[in-house]
């Protein structure tokens, strides 16, 4: 009896969200009890493997044959791991890959699955209920699970994985499995150290009020000193002034970093759908009455085009210090 | 080429969010219903697109109540050929899926499309189940779509970057933004969507897996702490001290 995770990987490399689930499993595990196991697939390197040991896997299985991101393969190979481990949990993380491969185990296997959690499952008086954003942030819904295999996909960010230094055992698994028909034409990584948006802890997000795409420069110096990703309104990306990815809300990405920075944003609703899950939100607008200070923690009355590039020295200032 | 785009219903992004019947239930009084915006906007536009450049048709399936048939209309007005509704009411996403493959099975759909999600209950299921349960390769989150023979070319945006998937059809695929610009129904459209064939069909019946036992509120934000921009530098040490975020 234990918990299986989907462990993705890109290009050989295993995604901070997966260390997240291997955590969010062991949390798990000791609520239902059994172990850990973490199931991945392609060139993945020993350091990376050594770290899903150290997030909470006591066992790793890897197939090295497969190196797309196939959907149909990928859940063909999750439902053999599921039956020879005899999980009654899987997990997933929340993003594109989990998004394909979760809702179609759960199909295949008759597993009821809770997509987004964000919260540990309750397992009190033998139930099994696990929490996540409904109306785009603005609500909860606690989903019971009843089926005997249970299949979690977890939002990122919804919790701090800690390492440790314990060490999974490390096995190959190639059972027989049929093949999808998807194949990966191209994959164009982001260039540089830029930190993908859904996983950052920390956001500097901009609007409208920046005036024009040749402003930008004052977002991505606090950014970079912070150490933080670049975030827009929507209006921003549909005129083009910043790429699309980069686009929050309602109809954008939702995330729910620890800080949320946002300059020159008024805050509407539909963009606070996709950043409400902020631990801190911190607003910069010239107008006081900007609804966004309603769902802010610190507010600040000023022009961003004076308030950033303060925050960027001082932020430098406060790295140098400590 | 035959395209089914699934469509589904969502309160309008503005409304206030309330539960009754103990907080088992969303408070649908006054609520105004809008299409799903992902499938609206992606899905159906590009469904459109792709119909208007190689022929073919394009036809939406909603399960659900009459209380849909409005937004069925707005989709038709927008300009998808006929319509079907699947009429029961949504329990959980395996069950909209399993309703919809049994509608599809059989019929020789080269291409079903699907928003990302649903703005009301952001699963992002539907669509990997329905393609599981049909036997068919599927894409989630695609921002960019074009269809060459039977091939299907799909860019998707994924934390690491951008890739092209390739896969022939029949598949799935779920909608984002990127694939198609809204469009705005003309008169036209709007008079034609009342004559364009809307048909019913009774559902399969599928059981859930899952069942929603309690919503809730965030609770309210505290009071917002002001800083005076003369002193925004004194921001950084409030995050670093008090809300011990940096
Ligand atoms: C169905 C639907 C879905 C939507 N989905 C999304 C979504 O996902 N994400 C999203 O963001 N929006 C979404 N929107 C749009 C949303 O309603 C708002 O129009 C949008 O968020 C506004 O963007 P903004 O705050 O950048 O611009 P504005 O509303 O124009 O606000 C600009 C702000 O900048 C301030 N400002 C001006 N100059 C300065 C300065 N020098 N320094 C500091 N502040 C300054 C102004 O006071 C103002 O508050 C959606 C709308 C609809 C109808
Ligand atoms: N009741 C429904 N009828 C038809 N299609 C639906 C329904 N519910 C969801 N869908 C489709 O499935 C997609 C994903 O929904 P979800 O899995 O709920 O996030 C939506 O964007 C729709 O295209």
């Amino acid at each position: 009896m234990s918990v299986l995770v989907f462990a993705n990987a890109t290009e050989g490399k295993i995604a901070k969200a997966a260390y997240e689930a291997i955590f969010y499993a062991k949390k798990t595990a000791e609520k239902t009890g059994g172990n850990v196991t973490a199931l991945t697939y392609g060139s993945v390197g020993e350091e990376d493997l050594k770290k899903l040991g150290n997030y909470g896997a006591s066992k790793v299985l890897i197939n090295k044959n497969i190196s797309d991101e196939n959907d149909q393969t990928l859940t063909n190979l999750t439902a053999a791991a599921v039956e020879q481990e005899g999980a009654k949990t899987v997990i997933f993380s929340f993003d594109p890959a989990g998004k394909a491969i979760a809702p179609r185990l759960s199909a295949k296997l008759g597993a009821g699955l809770v997509a987004g959690a964000i919260t540990l499952p309750e397992t009190d008086g033998g139930k099994f209920i696990v929490r996540t954003n409904v109306f785009s942030g603005k609500a909860f819904a606690d989903y019971e699970v009843s089926t005997d295999v249970k299949i979690i996909s977890l939002l990122p960010n919804s919790l701090k994985a800690e390492a440790t230094e314990d060490e999974a055992e490390i096995a190959e698994f190639t059972p027989e499995i049929s093949q999808g028909k998807l194949k990966v034409k191209e994959l164009k990584t982001r260039s540089g150290d830029g930190i993908p948006l859904p996983e950052a802890e920390l956001v500097v997000s901009a609007g409208r009020g920046l005036k024009g795409p040749d402003n930008w420069g004052i977002v991505e110096n606090l950014a970079e000193a912070l150490g933080a990703a670049t975030a827009c309104s929507r209006p921003v990306s549909d005129i083009g002034w910043r790429p699309h990815h980069e686009h929050v809300g309602q109809t954008g990405i939702a995330i729910r970093p620890n800080l949320y920075i946002a300059a020159g944003i008024s805050g509407a609703i539909q963009h606070l759908a996709g950043v409400n899950g902020s631990k801190v939100i911190v607003v910069i607008n010239t107008d006081p009455e900007a609804p966004f200070f309603k769902a802010a923690d610190y507010g600040i009355v000023g022009d961003a085009f004076e308030v950033l590039p303060r925050l960027t020295e001082a932020v430098k200032k406060f790295k140098a210090a400590n | 080429m035959k395209i089914l785009v699934c469509i589904s219903k969502a309160p309008d992004t503005t409304t206030k969010i309330s539960f009754t019947d103990n907080d088992t239930k969303f408070n649908e009084e006054n609520v105004q219903f809008i299409v799903n915006p992902y499938d609206e906007w992606y899905a159906l536009v590009r469904g459109l697109e792709l119909k208007e450049a190689g022929g073919g048709s394009v036809t939406t399936v909603t399960v659900g109540g009459s209380d849909h048939d409005p937004i069925i209309r707005k989709a038709l007005a927008i300009g998808a050929d006929n319509a079907v509704r699947i009429n029961t009411e949504p329990q959980d996403g395996y069950t909209v899926a399993k309703e919809i493959a049994a509608y599809a099975e059989g019929k020789d759909y080269d291409l079903i499309l699907l928003g990302k999600e649903t703005i009301n209950y952001n699963g992002s299921q539907v669509g990997g189940m329905l393609a599981e349960l049909m036997g068919l390769p599927y894409v989630s989150v695609a921002s960019k779509l074009d269809v060459a023979g039977d091939t299907a070319t799909v860019e998707q945006d994924i934390p690491a970057g951008k890739q092209v998937v390739e896969g022939p059809l029949p598949i799935v695929i779920s909608c984002a933004k990127g694939m198609a610009e809204q469009r705005i129904p003309n008169m036209r459209g709007i008079m034609a969507a009342r004559t364009k064939p809307l048909e019913v069909v009774e559902p399969a019946g599928a059981a859930p897996l899952v069942t929603a036992s309690k919503f809730s509120l965030p609770e309210d934000k505290g009071e917002v702490k002001m800083i005076d921009a003369e002193n925004a530098e004194s921001l950084i040490e409030l995050l670093h001290n008090e809300a011990k975020v940096i």
